[in-house]
């Protein structure tokens, strides 16, 4: 590790996190509510009440304004790949570059295209055809999603491929392998999930504010109970796959999981932490209790995990030590190897394919099958071979384990919230408590807080990994200076700010005005 | 053995990437509009209809350049991992201008909005300014090469794993300092304002406009035409990178570029044909009061870039030559995905025909009826 610019590879992680993280702060609600207009659209098409259009555009604006700065970010992740990461590009280009091309092919030009005439064809085009398109946008979003959650989904677990020493590269083997790897299913649906209990958490935030107010009320009105059938739907759905998830995780990216819990010391029927707070700065090998205090409930992380109360779960420690027996992604029990055995086998990985490389520029085929045997046998180590640090392979545990915990918590609060607004409305008319409305208008900010927590633990959780076990983030960066990265991350942070300032002013100025033409 | 299909796949490749190319050099009429919102409208009403007319198509630029982007990782990543980290600031530069156009459109003329119009409408003229020169530079480069290296045993080297490396500290910078790169990015510049004015003229319906357009369609042709012939004529004298297909050797081939067109007589009626297209277009509009110039300058101009893009990758030529060392440099068979990916992605590219019929009727439903003062007065939703 000593050999790479670590200021590189840590400038272009941040300026990774960075765009990443502003582009989720628009997209989730741009998924979410565009069905959500989708649904209301309908809605005025089959009744012909003018009020549900009026509603509708309302929300348009809105989705507009919140549209064009997630276009912007997007735009930049995807170029990122090559400028920061060209390494990553050609050693996976091959599988991480196609669902992109399909992505844009498929599921861009239809957003873009329903999206011109989902603003200016209420008057230019059938009440039908405007349906269709407005539904259509509604599919493109999420089908762009589809694509590039896909994409990082082989991230987190690579499948479907294999490594082809002659171009030093991972090539596609089974397309559907990686279309629909467990990971990449629940990827998708958790979220996506996510982006439609964010939406339905907006629209109810912005509709409790005018019920309070006193303004817009039937718009008001109307937008919560679509949104709260919608948000407890998807809500509860997103319990269902972020199980899942964990699942997942536990199966396939056990270091994630047990920074996610904390867990350095891997035990059977291993206990959810429920709450607690970590010891600063505790290591995988030291003596020191890793929590000041927890609440947990026996066996449940075992349970999640393993779908067995009484499984093993490693701990930070185990794997970096090894040594406790797992089952492979065959199905066939194993002994976990040491994070100083992995990264010796990487080491002869790499080296075979140097030697390998060498002897068909000789023309020696004996050394070329030789040392193509020895790079397949030890290639699912190949990343760890560019490391020399056991202690390398641990992701930031804190940030992990808090953006975890915050996101399980604020989901089951989403799901307890929506119940109950829908239990009022159902018994209590449209005569909602004050304090519920508050507490709407409080949902909003915490939907973000817990959205941009899911991608904390779903990208920090997986360091140092850009693919998880066969490259790290130091073998995947593009050879420039540091301080090249260093003066566009400033650029882009800048710009992302001002943009969102500008983003947050016209929208909360368009909420205050309601919408264009009035209403009742 | 040669794997007929496999090359087949490649070439098929290298045209969709070509063709995404063209299509996105035709849309950049709206980068060029955005330079000439202050030429056109004198009031703010007219701006507002010049802004709108642009605005109901940004997207379909965006969207190009970002398939286009996606196309090239796809299909030749190696291109991806070299140009894009390697020609970092010309990247990084052509990527702001246009983050600062997306959102322009949609917070211009919305209350509140913070950076004022005016920001928004410099931004707009940026990103037609910047956006048009880098991008044309930036493709100029498949002609003139680049100081890159490129070494897939480096991943074997564990204290410098990097493959491609530009070996220049200016990264891309120097592209835009090369004059033939440099008469590429003015001729796509005014190309785009053309093809903007000619658009205009198509779009909206108000007679001032108009004739300011049809003025401003003289001033913007003429030096159009001038970087577009010192381009070509240069290219076409100059030498190119050449590949030997049976040594896999690149080498300097005299007038490459006039034997490519000339060996691809299909590709050389494909630029002929463009060209004429593109000044039948601009010729009849600056003529007679004729408003559909832009069809013609549009199919024109889509059919002389796939013609350029075909001649830099087909016919045994490095597309991305390294002038650091030849042999480093980039063919369509040295630096694409794999032949199964580039199945997958053919069976992909099926679609394209059914995204290409229903943009044609929702661009034809939207424009059915050209823009004018009333529906800016009435629209719930303008730029």
């Amino acid at each position: 590790m000593e050999h790479f610019d670590l200021s590189l590879v840590n400038w272009s992680r941040a300026q990774f996190a960075l765009t990443a993280m502003y582009h989720w702060i628009f997209v989730p609600l741009t998924l979410g509510l565009a069905f959500i207009m989708a649904f209301m659209e309908t809605l005025y098409y089959k009744t012909g009440d003018e009020e549900w259009k009026r509603i509708t555009k309302f929300w348009m604006t809105l989705f507009g304004i919140n549209f064009a700065i997630g276009v912007a970010t997007g735009i930049i992740l995807e170029f990122e790949f090559g400028t920061n990461w060209s390494n990553y590009s050609w050693f996976v280009g091959d599988i991480f570059g196609a669902p992109l091309a399909i992505e844009g092919i498929m599921a861009f030009f239809m957003e873009s295209t329903f999206i011109a005439v989902m603003f200016f064809g209420w008057n230019k085009v059938s009440k039908k055809f405007h349906l269709i398109s407005t539904w259509l946008v509604a599919l493109g979003a999420n089908l762009s999603a589809l694509w590039i959650l896909v994409a990082n989904a082989w991230m987190q677990y690579p499948a479907g491929m294999n490594f082809n020493p002659d171009t030093a590269r991972n090539e596609m083997q089974n397309f559907w392998e990686v279309l629909f790897s467990p990971v990449a299913v629940n990827k998708f649906l958790h979220t996506i999930t996510s982006g439609y209990v964010l939406a339905a958490l907006f629209v109810i935030g912005i509709s409790a504010w005018y019920l309070l107010k006193g303004r817009n009320i039937l718009l008001a009105k109307r937008s919560i109970i679509v949104a709260s059938v919608f948000g407890l739907i998807t809500s509860i759905f997103l319990a269902l796959t972020g199980d899942g998830s964990a699942y997942q995780v536990a199966q396939k990216q056990p270091m994630k999981l047990a920074a996610m819990e904390g867990l350095y010391e891997g035990t059977e029927g291993a206990p959810l932490v429920v709450v607690g707070a970590l010891t600063p700065g505790k290591e995988f090998n030291d003596e020191k209790d890793p929590f000041i205090f927890r609440i947990q409930i026996p066996k449940l992380l075992s349970f999640l995990g393993y779908r067995s109360g009484d499984a093993f779960v490693p701990g930070v420690k185990d794997i970096i030590e090894g040594g406790y027996t797992y089952t492979d992604k065959n199905g066939k029990q194993k002994v976990a190897l040491s994070a100083e055995q992995k990264i010796q086998r990487g080491k002869i990985a790499i080296q075979a394919l140097a030697d390998y490389r060498n002897a068909k520029d000789a023309g020696d085929t004996a050394a070329m099958e030789y040392n193509r045997k020895l790079l397949d046998e030890n290639f699912e180590y190949f990343g760890y071979g560019y490391l020399n640090d056991p202690k390398s392979i641990i992701p930031n545990v804190p940030l992990t384990f808090y953006s975890f915990h915050i996101m399980v918590a604020l989901g089951f609060l989403f799901i307890a919230f929506f119940a109950l607004m829908l239990y009022l409305i159902y018994f209590k008319g449209y005569n909602i408590n004050k304090w519920l409305l508050r507490l709407g208008i409080i949902m909003v900010p915490l939907a973000y807080i817990a959205s941009q927590a899911g991608w904390i633990v779903a990208e920090v959780g997986r360091q140092p990994w850009v693919i998880q076990d066969i490259l790290p983030t130091v073998a995947a960066v593009s050879r420039i200076d540091a301080s090249a990265v260093q003066v566009t991350f400033f650029l882009f942070f800048a710009i992302f700010t001002t943009l969102l300032i500008a983003e947050l002013k016209i929208m909360f100025t368009q909420i205050k005005k309601g919408p264009k033409d009035g209403g009742k | 053995m040669v794997d007929t299909t496999y090359i087949l796949l490649q070439h098929y490749w290298w045209f969709i990437i070509s063709l995404l190319g063209a299509l996105l050099v035709f849309l950049l009429f709206v980068q060029g509009g955005q330079t000439l919102i202050y030429t056109l409208g004198k009031t703010e009403m007219e701006r507002t209809m010049l802004i709108n007319a642009l605005g109901r198509k940004w997207e379909f630029t965006f969207t190009t350049l970002v398939t286009f982007g996606g196309a090239f990782f796809a299909s030749f990543p190696l291109f991806y991992s070299t140009s894009f980290g390697g020609a970092y600031w010309v990247w990084m530069a052509i990527l702001f201008c246009f983050v600062i156009q997306a959102v322009s459109y949609e917070y211009r003329s919305k209350p509140n909005n913070f950076l004022g119009p005016k920001t928004f409408e410099i931004f707009l003229f940026i990103n037609g300014l910047l956006g048009t020169v880098l991008l044309g530079t930036a493709v100029a480069t498949f002609f003139t090469g680049s100081e890159f290296s490129v070494a897939k045993i480096n991943l074997t080297n564990l204290s410098n794993p990097v493959i491609s490396s530009w070996e220049t500290p200016w990264h891309g910078l120097e592209a835009a300092l090369n004059l033939h790169n440099l008469s590429l990015g003015l001729a796509v510049f005014f190309l785009a304002r053309v093809l903007a004015i000619l658009y205009f003229m198509n779009s909206i319906d108000h007679d001032e406009i108009f004739a300011r357009a049809k003025k401003q369609l003289i001033y913007n042709a003429i030096p159009f035409l001038v970087f577009f012939l010192t381009f070509v004529i240069w290219l076409l004298i100059r030498d190119g990178f050449a590949l030997n297909p049976e040594t896999n050797e690149i080498f300097m081939q005299e007038h490459k570029y006039l034997l490519n067109l000339i060996q691809m007589p299909i590709v050389l009626v494909l630029f002929l044909a463009g060209v004429v297209l593109v000044i039948w277009g601009i010729a009849k509009s600056i003529l007679k009061t004729y408003t559909k110039g832009i069809w013609f300058a549009g199919i024109g101009t889509v059919l002389t870039v796939l013609s350029l893009f075909l001649i830099a990758g087909y016919n045994n030529t490095a597309y991305y030559p390294s002038t650091f060392n030849l042999q480093h440099s980039l063919t369509i068979f040295n630096s694409s995905s794999s032949k199964f990916t580039l199945t997958v992605m053919s069976v992909v590219s099926i679609l394209v025909p059914f995204v290409v019929a229903y943009i044609w009727y929702a661009w034809k439903s939207i424009n059915n009826k050209k823009i004018d003062e009333e529906e800016m007065k009435n629209e719930t939703h303008v730029y």
